[in-house]
């Protein structure tokens, strides 16, 4: 039933679309993260000016969807006129940039509230002490609270990178060729929904769950967790026997 | 100005907020039946059943809502034209509720998986020695102490789900972001109208959790 020409012809322009959904991913991510740092700072702060303001933006970013984030910066910016005679205005009319800054913005919402969960769960004492030794706040963070809230946040950001890369999916609703984009395109143009929009999605499974199985092999090593230790000395067991042959 | 607001598009954004909402709640009671079932396999299903399910789940945790959209809705339509020999054009809010709903049941079974593992297995065994069968026990023993423990994760996805009725718009049905959209273009003031639509959207958002809160509350009481 599935036509496999129209599939293998669409594939061209189809992984050239994906590399254009990862170029999105990773610009999105880096800003998200950017953002996420600092926001994440914020949000734990003792002062209301600075976790008032953190946590209404990241209330109001979670609760609003984020295809209606990517029209406001793409078409409701273009309204406000002193937005049109800025000097940002060439990259807001993009909808390339308009995509990665409205993703962006989204991500950075909810990757700081995973930081900041991270960043909660370091243990005061921990804190504390290096305060004792004479580490200044600065160094503090650096070299003790920041090691270990990227392990913490780890698993929680990993699937936010997987969710990531699947919102880069609403580029193509703002004209944007990427996976999603190419695939519409195809199908305009060949009509056959089902194996474009299919083998667009087994590319998509393809790139998300390699990567998650890749970060999740990452996180394992980082982990200091016994359990995944004892986990993956039971997978060498039978490998052990063999090398000690030799 | 100010009179066709009120009369003309503020009813028309209300219509969309009447269709999404209505979108998310069929989306979520087929889903959560559908989610519930596919959760019971996972644990219960013999082999080639809790595979199929896996699989599923990982399918719909892979691939973006909206490919999974299009699928249904253009894939549907090309296939009930070839059943029927006709051009068949699928109803868009069918074809949401549909992919929405597949798309939540994959997630909500994970939930619910987790939430019947952790009732004591000893309740089953208990209620299969008063006599009742494997199904009276799983609906009137299991389900009820899980829908305790599914709670705060199911709550979280109805939330996602009000945000993702939101992508249905790509598929021509008038919900509320279609709706504010063809206003912004009559009116010319897209910052305005979606301004207008996201603080709408947070309301049902806020509204949701809130509930849900209470919610968790009230499902926990006599519980430490």
């Amino acid at each position: 039933m599935l036509e496999f020409s129209i599939m293998a012809d669409a594939l061209p322009s189809l992984l050239k679309g994906a590399g254009l959904t990862g170029r999105l991913a990773v610009l999105i991510l880096l800003l998200g993260m950017t953002i996420a740092v600092p926001l994440a700072y914020a949000r734990n702060a003792q002062s209301i000016w600075l976790h008032g303001p953190a946590k209404i933006y990241i209330l109001v970013v979670r609760g609003v969807p984020s295809l209606l984030q990517v029209f406001i910066v793409y078409y409701g910016l273009g309204q406000l006129s002193f937005v049109r005679s800025s000097v940002l205005w060439p990259v807001l009319r993009d909808p390339f940039w308009c995509v990665i800054i409205a993703l962006g913005l989204n991500s950075a919402a909810y990757t700081a509230e995973i930081v900041a969960g991270a960043l909660r769960m370091v243990p005061k004492g921990l804190l504390e002490a290096s305060q004792a030794l004479g580490l200044s706040w600065f160094q503090t963070q650096r070299k003790v609270a920041i090691p270990l809230a990227v392990r913490a946040a780890l698993p929680a950001y990993e699937s936010e990178i997987i969710l990531t890369i699947k919102a880069t999916s609403l580029a193509s609703t703002i004209t944007l060729l990427d996976l999603t984009g190419a695939a519409r395109l195809e199908v305009s143009n060949t009509f056959a929904p089902y194996e474009v929009f299919l083998t667009a999605g087994a590319i998509y499974f393809c790139i998300t769950t390699s990567l998650s199985w890749l970060l999740r092999r990452f996180e394992e090593r980082l982990s200091t967790d016994h359990r995944t230790g004892e986990r993956s000395a039971k997978k060498l067991q039978p490998v052990l026997p063999a090398l000690t042959n030799h | 100005m100010t009179a066709d607001w009120v009369s003309g598009y503020g009813l028309q954004l209300l219509w969309g907020v009447v269709t999404t909402l209505s979108v998310t709640l069929m989306a979520l009671i087929i889903g959560t039946v559908f989610g519930i079932s596919l959760g019971a396999v996972k644990i219960y299903g013999a082999k080639p059943f809790r595979y199929s399910a896996e699989v599923y789940t990982a399918l719909v945790r892979g691939v973006p809502d909206l490919i999974i959209i299009y699928l249904i809705y253009f894939g549907g339509t090309v296939a009930l034209t070839k059943l029927t020999g006709r051009y068949v054009d699928i109803n868009g809010f069918a074809a949401g509720v549909a992919s929405l709903a597949f798309i939540f049941a994959a997630y909500a079974s994970d939930i619910f998986r987790g939430a019947i593992k952790q009732v004591p297995r000893g309740q089953f065994d208990a209620a299969h020695a008063l006599g009742l069968s494997r199904r009276a026990a799983f609906l009137r023993i299991i389900l009820p102490q899980a829908w305790r423990l599914a709670l705060p994760g199911f709550g979280n996805l109805a939330i996602i789900l009000i945000k993702q009725t939101s992508l249905i718009s790509v598929i021509g049905l008038e919900e509320l972001l279609r709706a504010s959209s063809v206003i912004s273009g009559a009116t010319r003031q897209p910052f305005l109208v979606y301004s207008v639509t996201a603080i709408l959207y947070l309301i049902m958002t806020s509204f949701a959790s809130w509930g849900f809160r209470h919610a968790r509350i009230w499902s926990n009481r006599g519980f430490a």
